[in-house]
């Protein structure tokens, strides 16, 4: 019986020890992986809130295992005295206060979080307000990725250059399938549709290579629908726009059309924006307008909300898809 | 040829055609059995025609586990295919259909069902009633869900299977960007087998409403009973909304409307909102019955009563209620402002509690109990500690500003399986073995039931726990292949054997099934696992009229009170019963349902017409049927409790 019990004591200890040792382990290597490996302000916020959410849920978790591990050492059939009978029990007051309790107050301790969480990742980042931002407009197509800088007059494809301490404002929308736009240090992700433009703020802390892609299943070039994004010094990036004009040839709208065709493309640079030509779905060129034409006047570089009733021009974004 | 070219398979591949050649092969085997055995008559009096919802329940379980095994398939040869970077077992277009097929036939045609099976052959007898409240309607209900599940499986050997995920969101599942048939199939086999889904609901509705034993109040119903009451009415609500949001797909893909196009004024949005708000809800009509089983073979293998009854049910309630206030959560990316996330985010985080609760009260359950480690009670305690780590990660997941990262990547994946796996899975599997007795009067043999336990926890962690990482690492779901350099390979490597320990858990459950089949002792008496609730008051298996005599209910345990505690269930007499009579109708209007959705998925219009006359052929024969059923003689009643040694043991 002792040895028994001894043996089981030896188990449950070398367990607790592989499990101590695998949470180690895999909160050793925490620190590389990607969402956890933040790159600027927006994801350093999103980074806080999961590290913190981590941290409680795990609590909450080991509380359950603990209890669950004690009703069922202490109260296994084997082990209680044959005359054993369990009784009747209807609930406990005092119990089912604290069950109900303290989840409320865990909820509302997070809800608080998210609430200031969510507002820190819709606005222009924490230490950027003020600045003025760089406006990049991220367009997909199957399967690629369409950078456009109206404030440089460039374009590029699949690869995207950035300054960092600037504040960036993505416009994201979609020539095809709902796609999302995610470079998962820099901050989370957002979706890119047709018919209208979303709005992602980011910011990159420091200059580095990073990962991009595409994370919303958009059908069969889904899994290499990359891009590759480049954080630089607000010096090298004029450099590269300058070397940019220099060297690459304007996008032309017949040129623009071929690569809207399903498949993939390396990195592509130009000169000229296909907002010139083809503008975003926002403000009068959002898809559920309805009515008259009138002017597909300069959309680019203004900061338009999308706006479901306002306009009554007619929709230009859906000529350019066939 | 033209008319005959749209049934070639687009994207073929040597599986595809090997999987052909199985399923011919397999359906000339069990012609050439039944004419061997003379099993025709047998098959079509005893099973097809049966309106009893004891063997409407079998056969959906049978359905079940065949669906089981096919999008266990799917799932394995997903994770081959990832299991190394680079790899070239599947391609891109054969992986997309096997993604998609494995979360429809998983949710729609194994779960669905599995929960349908022990809804059907449980709950009539948990309320001592003698059938649901409308049995015949109840056969047609399976007979659409089996219709609409067979439609939907022959995509993959007829004309191609879709491929635009489970979640078949516009623009990608339109014509333009998925031009095969395989989206139809997707959106009128889902059809078919809904609208059953959806009478299953109103039936068990009125059933638990209007049949239960005498005495039995709301609040003395046993929990799976309530559980099963709280789905049908999120079945009710939830239901139509897909059956709205699946013909307005049909219709953009068959008829040329423009609901959810990207061209003249359609909107992909309106589809992802339409199909998460049954989609969530949807969650919730898996979980609860598996809360409810749970809730009963929690406080069997504990010997002691459910802690917390009201909590329990007003905490259901809760659930039942919230689980339409959160739909958006699945979408927090589409660019709603910062305020409607934060509203969502909260709506989600309170369901937390609730379920919380329903933890809390499975644990004081089994605290001051005597616990009994059989099969279903392991996995009632695997789905502790399993399923609080899905729903913690579920509350990580709810804030809105995180999910911007676990959106769309292996950690949500790793999420919803760890919700729906030792949630669901673990319910119907252990409630599959408590029951089982019940259904076929003999056990389960237990031994090889704890390695199948034990080979699916353990592959279930090796297989999931992973991808929480890897989703962190910037591993988007879906993509068929990563290349080296992501660093993803050991991790996914991992999740492969822990599929394959999983693959084999299913075998071993389809060998204990055969096993006991061959060597369980059949004289098992009528209450093997000394349970607490009225189904284990008549006998095993049960008999056609479930009790001889109508039960008096006289607190939530009636029949742990009649063993131990003296109270009278059975009071009276046999009398003559009333029963519904079998009818062919509701298989026969299925079949043609099913022509029809063929037809639709092929654009067969001719065909289409003829079958739609059909199914209202079906309804007006129906309602101009005269069926007042049969009856029951007490000297036949008296022959049947004799034949299961011992009249009214419990009397």
């Amino acid at each position: 019986m002792n040895l028994k019990r001894k043996g089981t004591y030896m188990k449950i200890k070398w367990v607790t020890l592989a499990i101590l040792s695998t949470i180690v382990n895999v909160l050793s290597g925490c620190e590389s992986l990607a969402v956890l490996d933040p790159k600027g302000p927006q994801a350093q916020t999103q980074a806080n809130v999961i590290w913190l959410s981590i941290a409680i849920m795990a609590v909450i978790v080991i509380v359950v295992c603990a209890i669950l591990v004690f009703v069922l050492t202490k109260y296994r059939d084997s082990k209680l005295p044959k005359d054993y009978e369990p009784p009747y029990i209807e609930g406990n007051h005092v119990v089912e206060t604290i069950i109900v309790g303290v989840p409320i107050l865990i909820v509302i301790f997070f809800s608080v979080v998210s609430v200031i969480s969510n507002n820190k990742v819709e606005a222009t980042p924490e230490g950027y307000k003020g600045q003025d931002p760089l406006v990049i407009y991220a367009s997909s197509s199957d399967w690629k990725w369409h950078f456009s800088y109206p404030e440089n007059d460039i374009e590029t494809v699949n690869y995207l250059y950035i300054p960092t301490n600037r504040p960036l404002e993505f416009k994201l929308y979609s020539f095809g399938p709902i796609t999302s736009f995610w470079i998962p240090q820099l901050g989370g992700q957002k979706y890119a549709m047709s018919n209208m433009v979303t709005t992602l703020h980011l910011a990159a802390d420091e200059s580095g290579e990073m990962m991009g892609r595409n994370a919303n299943f958009s059908g069969k070039g889904f899994a290499e629908n990359m891009f590759h994004v480049e954080a630089m010094s607000q010096d090298k990036f004029d450099e590269w726009v300058k070397e940019v004009k220099e060297t690459a040839k304007p996008i032309t709208e017949v040129r623009f059309n071929e690569l809207l065709k399903p498949g993939h493309e390396g990195q592509l640079t130009f000169t000229g924006t296909h907002l010139n030509f083809s503008p975003a779905p926002e403000g009068e060129n959002a898809g559920h307008h309805h009515g008259s034409s009138d002017s597909n006047a300069n959309s680019k570089g203004e900061h338009m909300e999308h706006d479901h009733k306002s306009s009554n021009s007619k929709e230009k974004s859906v000529h350019n898809h066939e | 040829m033209g008319f005959f070219s749209r049934f070639l398979i687009p994207n073929p591949s040597p599986v595809i055609y090997s999987s052909m050649v199985a399923i011919g092969v397999t359906v000339l085997l069990i012609i050439v059995g039944l004419t061997h055995f003379k099993k025709w008559f047998f098959l079509w009096s005893g099973w097809l025609t049966t309106v009893d919802h004891k063997r409407i329940g079998i056969m959906y379980l049978i359905s079940a586990l065949l669906m089981l095994f096919r999008g266990g398939v799917d799932a394995v040869m997903m994770r081959a295919q990832l299991a190394v970077p680079d790899n070239k077992l599947l391609d891109s277009q054969h992986y997309n259909e096997v993604f998609s097929t494995h979360g429809v036939v998983m949710i729609l045609f194994m779960a669905m069902p599995y929960i349908m099976a022990l809804m059907n052959f449980v709950v009539p007898l948990q309320i001592g009633a003698r059938d649901v409240a409308f049995p015949r309607l109840n056969a047609v209900s399976f007979w659409l869900f089996f219709m609409g599940a067979m439609l939907f499986n022959i995509s993959f050997v007829i004309g191609g299977s879709p491929d635009a995920g489970w979640t078949s969101y516009f623009p990608l599942a339109g014509n333009e960007f998925s031009p095969h048939v395989g989206t139809n199939y997707y959106m009128i086999g889902i059809q078919i087998a809904g609208i059953g889904t959806l009478m299953t609901g109103i039936n068990f509705l009125t059933t638990i409403l209007k049949m239960r034993a005498p005495g039995m109040t709301l609040m003395k119903m046993p929990m799976f009973t309530w559980s099963a009451l709280v789905t049908s009415i999120i079945i009710i609500f939830a239901f139509p909304v897909l059956t709205v949001a699946l013909i307005m797909g049909t219709m953009d893909r068959l008829f040329a409307t423009k609901f959810f196009t990207m061209t003249d004024g359609g909107m992909d949005m309106l589809w992802a909102n339409l199909f998460w708000v049954w989609g969530h809800p949807e969650v919730y009509i898996l979980i609860l019955p598996a809360f409810g089983l749970f809730s009963e073979i929690i406080p069997t293998f504990s010997r002691r009563n459910l802690y917390g009854y009201r909590s329990m049910v007003a905490s259901m309630v809760f659930i039942s209620i919230y689980s339409f206030f959160v739909w958006t959560h699945h979408f927090f990316t589409m660019g709603q402002a910062a305020y409607v996330n934060s509203i969502f985010s909260i709506t989600t985080m309170v369901i937390a509690i609730p379920t919380g609760i329903k933890i809390f009260n499975w644990l004081f359950t089994m605290w001051k109990g005597r616990i009994r480690f059989t099969v279903p009670m392991l996995y009632s305690i695997g789905f502790i500690p399993l399923f609080t780590i899905g729903g913690v990660t579920g509350v990580m997941l709810a804030m809105s500003a995180a999910d911007y990262q676990y959106h769309n990547t292996m950690f949500l994946v790793a999420h919803f399986h760890n919700v729906i796996i030792p949630g669901v899975v673990f319910a119907v599997l252990g409630a599959g073995t408590y029951y089982w007795p019940k259904m076929f009067g003999f056990m389960l043999n237990e031994r090889i039931g704890k390695w199948a336990f034990w080979f699916l926890t353990i592959g279930f962690c090796l297989a999931f726990f992973p991808m929480y990482i890897t989703g962190l690492d910037g591993q988007a779901r879906r993509m068929y292949t990563y290349s080296e350099s992501t660093g993803f390979g050991p991790l996914n490597m991992i999740s492969f054997i822990g599929a394959a320990l999983m693959a084999i858990s299913f075998v071993l459950i389809v060998y204990t099934i055969y096993y006991s089949i061959r060597h369980a002792p059949r004289d098992v008496s009528d209450d093997p696992w000394d349970a607490r609730s009225l189904e284990w008051a008549t006998h095993n298996p049960v008999p056609e009229y479930n009790f001889a005599i109508i039960p008096q209910v006289n607190s939530r345990e009636t029949f742990w009170d009649a063993k131990y505690k003296g109270h009278e269930l059975f009071k009276g007499d046999y009398e003559k019963i009333h029963m519904p009579n079998n009818s062919g109708g509701p298989f026969i209007l299925s079949c043609i349902f099913f022509v029809f959705g063929f037809a639709l998925v092929f654009s067969i219009w001719f065909l289409a017409i003829i079958g739609l006359i059909g199914i209202f052929v079906c309804m007006a024969h129906r309602s101009f049927e005269i069926d007042h059923g049969h009856y029951i003689s007490v000297e036949e009643i008296i022959e049947t409790e004799a034949k299961f040694g011992g009249v009214n043991k419990w009397k």
